[in-house]
C-alpha cells in the first residue's frame, strides 16, 4: 500500500503532521478493514462507514539485527551455503520485531533448515516449542493463508527465534519436522486438527483433539464459534439456540 | 475324562479353557500356545486414577506394557477460540481456565505477551510485578501440593492426599482473600492487576509461610523416605536426558534427569534475576527423583515469598497510562464488589476524559499493534509458552499456548513401555497432566 | 429397581416410600466424573476440611455400576459426550445427576464449538448447581438438596406416573428460541 488517499505518508514525511497519520504503510498486509467499530450491516450513521484501513504486520528487516541475531543468522545462512542451499531460497525473509528475531522459510526447505538449526555447534536449538497455526483468510494473503509458527529454544546459547512457515489454502501442505523434533508429533497432530494444515511426513497424522469423524478445522476463521449440534450414539439434538426446554 | 479339566471351547472373546482342580502345568501348556494373542487395556476417559479426562490405551503381555498410546481430548474447550471473540483484557478469564491449577501462570504468560505486544513491558510498576511473583509462587507451591497429593492417592496413599489437600487449603485461602476467588482468579491483567492487595494480606501470607515450613517436614517424614513409597516410585518412569530433550520435555521432568533448565534463571522475567534462589535437580531421571525435585522447589518458593513480602512497596498495581488501564477501583459496596462510588463520582462528575476512556475501554478495549510475539514462563509443570498474534484490533486474533503438560504428556509412553501396569499410573502421576492444560 | 415393582399399588407405598427414601439418601455413592476445574473442588470437598464423609459419601466409585450419583463436574466436550452418556447407562437405577458448575449446566463462557452447552443435552439432571467453580460449602448444599428430593421419591406407579407428568410438561415447554422475557 504505497499510494494513500491524501498522498502523504507522515512516517517518511515529518512535514505532514496536519494530515492524519496513516499507519500500516510498511509491512506485510494480511487484511483490509472498512469502517471504524467492526459492524457492516445497517446504514452508515456514524460517518466512519467509509474509513478504509490496512492491518499490516512487521515487515522484512535489514542488517543489522543487533545483538546476537546477526551471529544467528550468519551462522544459518553460512551453514545452509555449505549444505549448497542459496540461503535466499530458504529463508524468504528474515523479520526483528519487538524483540524477537522471525525467519520466514520456504515451506519446501524447511525441514533442511530446522536440522540445520538443530544441529550446528553454533545454532544448537535443541528443543523446540511446537508448531502454532495461524489462518489469515483474506485476499491480501493470498497464497499464505495458512502459517505454522515454530519456535526454537537454544538451552547451549539460551537464545529463542521463531520460524514462520506459510502455505495457501488451496494446498495446505509443509513438511514435517517430526523427525527432527520428535516433540512435534503431537503439537502438528493438534495443528492438522484445528488448521488442517497437512504435514506431510508426519507418523500419523490424524485428528487428536476433536473427535475422530469431525467436520472441518475449527481454529480456521471461517469457522463459526458456536451453534454446533450435540451428536452422540447416533443421536443428533440441535444446537442449544433450536432446543426445547426441560425443567 | 482323563484329564483334569474340561477341553478348551472356542467362543467368539477367544479361547476359554475351564480348570477344574487339577494340573496347572498342563493349562498353562495350553494357553502358552495361543501366547501370540495380544490384549488391549482401555484406561479411562473416565477413571479415577488418571489425571482428569486422560484415555490410555496400553498393550499388555501379562503384567508388562509393551505398547502405551495416550488418548486425550476428552476435554478440548476451544478457548483459543474463544479469545479470539473476546478484548485483551477479558483474555485472561479464559486463559485462567486452561491449566486450572496453575491459574496465575497461564494469567502471567498472557499478560506478559499483551504487554510485549504493547511495548509497555517497563511500565508495569515493581509493585504488580512483585505481586505477580508473589502469586506465581504460592501457585507453585498449590500445584505442587496437588501433584503429591494426587500422586500419593493414586499409589493408595490417602493420607498424602488428606495433607496435600490440608496444606493447599491455606495457599486458597489466600487467593481468596487477595483475588477473591478460590480458583479462575482473572486478578493479573494486561498492565498490572486486578486491585491491590487487600489489608492485611502480607500479614497472612507471612502466617502462611510459617506454618508451610512447619509442615514441610512432614512430607519427608511421610514420604521421603517411606520405604514402600519409594518401592513403588525408585526406578520408574525412567526418561533421561536425551529423551527429555527429544520429547520437548521440561519441567521437573528435564530437572529430575539433571539439567538444570529453568526459564526463570535461564530467560528471567518478572525481575526473577533479582531474586536468590536455587534451581534444584536430581540424577535420576524417574519418578521419585520429580517428587524430590517438586519438594525442593517448594521450600525454594517459600523462600521466594519472603523475599517478595520484603519487597513490596506501596505503589500503584496498574500501568499509568490510562489507555490501556482498566478504570476501575474496585469497593465493597452494600451489594457486592464493585466500582466504588467514589471513583464513578470522579469520572462521571469530574472529569469528561476519565469518563471516555471508561466507556472506550469497557465497550471495546484497547487496540494493540499488528505483530506477534512469543513469551515463557517457567510453570509449576514447565515451559508455558504464549504465541500471540495481534492484527492491530481490540481483539487477540490469535492466541496459541504451549502447555507445559501436552507437551509432557508425550513422554508417557516413552516412560511406561516395558515396565508393568501398576507402573504407569506412578509415570503418568510423576508428569503431572492436568487436562484442562493438555486440551485447553 | 428391587422392591418398588413386586409391591402392590395403593396404600402400603406412601410409608415404604418415606423409609426407601430415607434409606436410600442415607448411603449415595458417587461415581467419579470429574473433568475439569470443578473436579478440583469436588476432591476438595471429599477432602479434610469439608469432609463429605459427614453425610455418608465420602467414597466416590470408580465403577459406574456402583454409583448411583453422577456428579458432572466441569465443562463437557463434544469428544466426551458419548463417554459421559455411556457411564450414565452403566450405572444402575435409581440415580441422579448433579451437574457442578455453569460449564456442565449450560456451557458457561465457552459458548463454542467444542463444548455441549449443557449436559442435560444428554443426560437428565436433578440438580443444576452455579459457579465457577462452585465452592465446596455449594456441592455439599447441593448434594443435601438432592437428599431432600431422594427423601420424597415416589416408588412403583406412583413413580411412573411422576415420569409421565414430567414428561407431558416438558413436551409443553416453549423452546428457548420462542421465550419472551424482559431481555427479548
Amino acid at each position: 500500500m504505497s499510494e494513500k488517499s491524501n498522498g502523504v505518508n507522515p512516517d517518511k514525511d515529518l512535514n505532514a503532521q496536519n494530515l492524519p497519520g496513516m499507519r500500516g504503510d510498511h509491512g506485510d498486509v494480511v487484511a483490509t478493514r472498512h469502517g471504524m467499530f467492526g459492524a457492516n450491516n445497517g446504514g452508515d450513521t456514524s460517518g466512519y462507514g467509509g474509513l478504509v484501513r490496512t492491518v499490516a504486520m512487521p515487515g522484512a528487516g535489514a542488517r543489522p539485527y543487533g545483538g546476537w541475531f546477526d551471529e544467528v543468522a550468519d551462522e544459518l545462512e553460512g551453514a545452509l551455503e555449505e549444505q549448497g542451499l542459496e540461503p535466499g531460497n530458504a529463508i524468504e525473509k528474515t523479520v526483528v520485531d519487538r524483540g524477537e528475531l522471525t525467519f520466514h522459510i520456504a515451506r519446501e526447505h524447511l525441514l533442511q533448515v530446522a536440522k540445520t538449526l538443530r544441529d550446528d555447534p553454533a545454532l544448537r536449538f535443541e528443543l523446540c516449542t511446537g508448531v502454532s497455526g495461524v489462518h489469515f483468510p483474506g485476499p491480501e494473503s493470498k497464497g499464505r493463508e495458512l502459517h505454522a509458527v515454530y519456535h526454537l529454544r537454544s538451552i547451549t546459547h539460551n537464545r529463542l527465534i521463531r520460524l514462520d512457515v506459510s502455505a495457501p489454502d488451496s494446498d495446505p501442505h509443509i513438511p514435517s519436522v517430526v523427525p527432527v523434533y520428535p516433540t512435534n508429533d503431537w503439537h502438528e497432530r493438534e495443528t492438522y486438527d484445528f488448521f488442517g494444515i497437512v504435514f506431510d511426513g508426519h507418523p500419523a497424522l490424524t485428528r487428536i483433539m476433536m473427535p475422530d469423524d469431525w467436520q472441518g478445522f475449527p481454529q480456521r476463521k471461517d469457522y463459526p464459534l458456536g451453534g454446533i449440534p450435540v451428536e452422540y450414539k447416533g443421536a443428533q439434538i440441535p444446537a442449544p439456540d433450536q432446543r426445547r426446554s426441560y425443567s | 475324562m482323563s484329564t483334569s479339566h474340561a477341553t478348551p471351547r472356542e467362543t467368539t472373546e477367544g479361547t476359554v479353557y475351564t480348570v477344574t482342580g487339577g494340573d496347572w502345568d498342563e493349562v498353562a501348556q495350553a494357553a502358552a500356545k495361543t501366547d501370540d494373542e495380544r490384549i488391549v487395556v482401555n484406561m479411562g476417559p473416565q477413571h479415577p486414577s488418571t489425571h482428569g479426562v486422560l484415555r490410555l490405551i496400553l498393550e499388555i503381555d501379562g503384567e508388562t506394557v509393551t505398547e502405551a498410546r495416550c488418548g486425550i481430548g476428552y476435554l478440548h474447550t476451544g478457548i483459543e477460540k474463544n479469545l479470539e471473540y473476546r478484548n485483551w483484557t477479558q483474555g485472561t478469564t479464559f486463559v485462567t481456565r486452561m491449566d486450572y491449577l496453575t491459574s496465575f501462570y497461564n494469567e502471567t504468560g498472557y499478560c506478559l505477551a499483551v504487554e510485549k505486544l504493547l511495548g509497555i513491558e517497563d511500565d508495569i510498576p515493581d509493585r504488580a510485578t512483585i505481586i505477580r511473583v508473589l502469586l506465581m509462587e504460592l501457585n507453585r507451591l498449590s500445584s505442587h501440593l496437588v501433584c503429591i497429593a494426587t500422586g500419593g492417592m493414586e499409589l493408595g496413599a490417602t493420607t498424602i492426599m488428606i495433607y496435600g489437600f490440608r496444606d493447599r487449603e491455606m495457599i486458597l485461602d489466600l487467593y481468596e482473600l487477595i483475588t477473591g476467588l478460590r480458583m479462575n482468579h482473572a486478578y493479573i491483567r494486561p498492565g498490572g492487576l486486578a486491585q491491590d492487595l487487600p489489608p492485611g494480606a502480607v500479614d497472612q501470607v507471612r502466617e502462611f509461610v510459617k506454618k508451610m515450613k512447619k509442615n514441610m517436614p512432614e512430607y519427608d517424614k511421610l514420604a521421603t523416605g517411606n520405604p514402600v513409597f519409594k518401592a513403588r516410585m525408585q526406578g520408574v518412569g525412567h526418561l533421561d536426558l536425551a529423551g527429555c530433550m527429544a520429547l520437548g520435555a521440561t519441567g521437573p521432568i528435564l530437572r529430575s534427569a539433571g539439567l538444570p533448565h529453568d526459564l526463570r534463571k535461564a530467560q528471567p522475567y518478572c525481575g526473577y534475576e533479582t531474586y536468590d534462589f536455587e534451581v534444584p535437580t536430581t540424577d535420576t531421571c524417574d519418578s521419585y527423583g520429580r517428587f524430590l525435585v517438586r519438594l525442593e522447589e517448594m521450600r525454594q518458593s517459600l523462600g521466594i515469598i519472603e523475599q517478595c513480602l520484603d519487597r513490596l512497596e506501596p505503589g500503584p498495581v496498574m500501568v499509568g497510562d490510562k489507555k490501556i488501564a482498566w478504570p476501575a477501583q474496585l469497593a465493597l459496596g452494600p451489594d457486592g464488589l464493585g466500582n466504588s462510588l467514589d471513583h464513578i463520582k470522579n469520572i462521571m462528575g469530574t472529569s469528561m476524559e476519565a469518563l471516555i476512556h471508561h466507556f472506550k475501554l469497557v465497550t471495546e478495549g484497547f487496540r494493540v499493534p499488528p505483530g506477534q510475539v512469543y513469551t515463557a514462563v517457567e510453570s509449576p509443570k514447565g515451559e508455558l509458552g504464549v504465541h500471540a498474534v495481534s492484527d492491530g484490533g481490540t481483539r487477540p486474533y490469535r492466541v496459541h499456548f504451549r502447555d507445559p503438560s501436552f507437551t509432557n504428556l508425550q513422554a508417557m509412553a516413552a516412560m511406561c513401555e516395558g515396565g508393568q501396569v501398576a507402573d504407569v499410573i506412578v509415570a503418568v502421576a510423576s508428569i503431572d497432566p492436568v487436562m484442562g492444560g493438555v486440551d485447553r | 429397581m428391587g422392591i418398588e415393582e413386586k409391591l402392590p399399588s395403593g396404600f402400603l407405598l406412601t410409608t415404604v416410600e418415606q423409609a426407601a427414601g430415607w434409606v436410600r439418601k442415607s448411603s449415595v455413592f458417587p461415581a467419579t466424573f470429574g473433568l475439569a476445574c470443578c473436579a478440583i473442588e469436588m476432591m476438595t470437598t471429599g477432602a479434610g476440611r469439608y469432609d463429605l464423609a459427614r453425610f455418608g459419601m465420602e467414597v466416590f466409585r470408580g465403577s459406574p455400576r456402583q454409583a448411583d450419583l453422577m456428579i458432572v463436574a466441569g465443562r463437557v466436550s463434544q469428544k466426551m459426550a458419548p463417554v459421559l452418556r455411556q457411564v450414565y447407562d452403566q450405572m444402575p437405577n435409581p440415580k441422579w445427576v448433579i451437574s457442578m458448575g455453569v460449564c456442565a449446566s449450560s456451557g458457561g463462557m465457552f459458548n463454542n464449538y467444542a463444548i455441549v452447552q449443557g449436559v442435560d443435552h444428554i443426560v437428565p439432571v436433578d440438580i443444576y448447581l452455579p459457579g465457577c467453580p462452585p465452592r465446596p460449602e455449594m456441592l455439599m448444599d447441593s448434594i443435601l438438596k438432592l437428599h431432600q428430593k431422594i427423601q420424597g421419591e415416589k416408588l412403583g406407579v406412583n413413580r411412573e406416573e411422576a415420569a409421565r407428568e414430567a414428561e407431558q410438561a416438558a413436551l409443553k415447554a416453549l423452546p428457548t428460541i420462542e421465550m419472551k422475557g424482559l431481555l427479548r
